[in-house]
């Protein structure tokens, strides 16, 4: 029971960080048609911004809600100055161009910061351990459960019932037809972009909570990790990104616990081993994508 | 109300649309027929800013609509209802609606929806439904009531009965000819050039992106040229879809 409760927490916390990921990588594939590589650098972004403030004595909550808004920011930079002079050429330009950015944000941080890890102080009721019954559970990752959920209901919600959420769903459905009915392209855009930065920052706040320090490749392994999730899920449909990153998640924390200790490293091969198998059955993710989403 | 002159459209170096004029008066409806491949549906996206247009002009109740991007036609009354429907097919049919209404101020989406459920009853029965969930007939429905959410000065229709079963085609023009009587401005392109004829008060022929006859409805259907083009053999009139 013990290992069960462990297990469960285990799965739930790698699949909400890999599905808040995920879920930013298709609401900017649902506007444009491609996958934003730089997606992981707005990570490293939120890291550096809440690693700074702490540093300029910003109390930690609001330190996190700027660094939040900050990468939300970041993100409609990037579309602005990168991805907007592209609108209307190939996906696979906007994809080259977005590993540009990503290579290029790397050197920066590098350069401009540090090449080493920076300490990021974690609040005190964040670290250490709880019990339930005779289960010992971390604090962060029950931090990471409530928080990863309450943004998912959150963006449920907003996609669901606000008018930008429907018109983000609109243009994600049929981007001219949205245009016609009076949807302005720039505008969904730049949306879908601040919503990825922001839900970026948010797993980043997760991911960070539960190792405490941030440096220039952070967002590389998350962002591999959610661009699987989301080609597994199915790029469509922002539920496919939600299956996609607990599926992949469930996968990991399984093999976590089933793999004997000296197998354990071989953990993420066997991982991407079965989803290569599962997309060979399914080559469209969970959610079959539409045929046609290049623009 | 909509005046189109000297309209020419290339895609690449082929010209489809090759310097056509016509117009549409207040509350008349308006129907451009002729063959696949004629530049109608060319035509009707260059009205909506789709296309980029080579030369001519398009104004709207005396606005040029040149340099005007597609997003803020609909807000000038320009309403369009899309070849092949288009609905948004992974929202449900209020969002479909909502999205149509976007433009509005909330007390004027409330009536305007109110108003619009009560034209498509099916659409309410069905409102919270995926609209890829509809039948194709339910689907063109949506999207004449999605145009019409906006409560347009002029309705661009493309091929409304194209791809649908005969009975729901004749539903579809009762509801455009009911749209015309309400006093709603229309241009109807179409293939379906008998029914079409039938409910317009005017018409133009095109042709390899030219206009080759214009005039009242009434007078094109029992022309020669039209006859023996478009109407000659019942196999032509229902088999061009």
């Amino acid at each position: 029971m013990a290992e069960f409760i462990q297990y469960l927490v285990a799965v739930l916390n790698l699949g909400a960080i890999y599905a808040l990921l995920a879920l930013g990588l298709v609401v900017v594939f649902g506007q444009l048609g491609f996958l934003n590589f730089a997606h992981g650098d707005l990570m490293t972004l939120f890291g550096y911004a809440l690693f700074f403030m702490i540093g300029w004595h910003t109390p930690f909550w609001l330190a996190v809600l700027l660094a939040i808004i900050f990468a939300g920011l970041c993100a409609v930079a990037m579309e602005r100055i990168a991805f907007r002079p592209l609108r209307g050429r190939s996906p696979m330009t906007l994809l080259i161009t977005s590993f540009a950015i990503s290579g290029a944000l790397h050197v920066i941080f590098q350069v401009g910061i540090s090449p080493r890890s920076k300490p990021i102080p974690i609040p005190e009721f964040l670290s250490g351990y709880i019990t339930i019954g005779d289960v010992f559970v971390s604090r962060a990752q029950i931090f990471t459960v409530v928080v990863a959920f309450a943004s998912l209901i959150l963006l449920r919600l907003f996609l669901a019932h606000s008018r930008l959420g429907i018109s983000l769903r609109a243009s994600a459905a049929d981007f001219d037809v949205a245009r016609v009915v009076g949807i302005q392209a720039n505008r969904v855009i730049a949306l879908a972009f601040f919503l990825s930065g922001a839900l970026a920052g948010v797993a980043a706040l997760l991911w960070i909570s539960q190792r405490g320090a941030v440096f220039p490749a952070l967002g590389l392994t998350p962002m591999i990790k959610a661009l699987i999730a989301a080609i597994i899920g199915g790029l469509a449909n922002p539920k496919g990104a939600l299956y996609g990153g607990f599926l992949l998640g469930a996968l990991e924390a399984t093999l976590l616990f089933l793999l004997p200790d000296n197998l354990v490293v071989f953990r993420d091969a066997a991982v991407l081993l079965l989803l290569i198998i599962f997309l060979v059955f399914r080559p469209n993710g969970i959610i079959a994508s539409n045929p046609e989403p290049m623009r | 109300m909509l005046v189109v002159s000297n309209l020419c459209v290339s895609y690449g170096p082929v010209a489809a649309v090759k310097g056509i004029s016509f117009e549409v008066d207040s509350g008349e409806l308006v129907t451009i027929i002729g063959a696949n491949g004629a530049g109608k549906t060319t035509t009707l996206n260059a009205i909506m800013g789709l296309v980029p247009i080579v030369s001519g002009n398009i104004v709207l109740k005396g606005n040029s609509l040149a340099g005007v991007p597609v997003e803020n036609r609909a807000g000038m009354g320009l309403s369009f209802s899309p070849e092949g429907r288009r609905v948004f097919k992974s929202l449900s049919v209020i969002d479909n609606l909502r999205a149509g209404g976007c433009t509005l101020s909330r007390s004027d989406f409330d009536r305007r929806l109110g108003s619009v459920l009560e034209q498509f009853p099916v659409l309410r029965e069905r409102r919270e439904q995926d609209a890829g969930t509809l039948s194709g007939g339910e689907q063109q429905m949506l999207a004449i009531a999605r145009a019409l959410m906006v409560n347009p000065t002029c309705l661009i229709l493309d091929e409304p009965s194209l791809g649908l079963a005969p009975k729901i085609v004749t539903k579809v023009f009762e509801i455009i000819a009911e749209l015309r009587a309400s006093g709603v401005t229309i241009l109807l392109v179409e293939q379906n050039v008998k029914k079409s004829l039938a409910i317009a008060d005017r018409a133009y022929v095109m042709e390899l992106g030219m206009i080759v006859r214009s005039g009242p409805a009434d007078e094109l259907a029992d022309d020669q040229f039209v006859h023996d083009s478009y109407l000659g053999t019942g196999s032509r009139e229902s088999g061009n879809g």
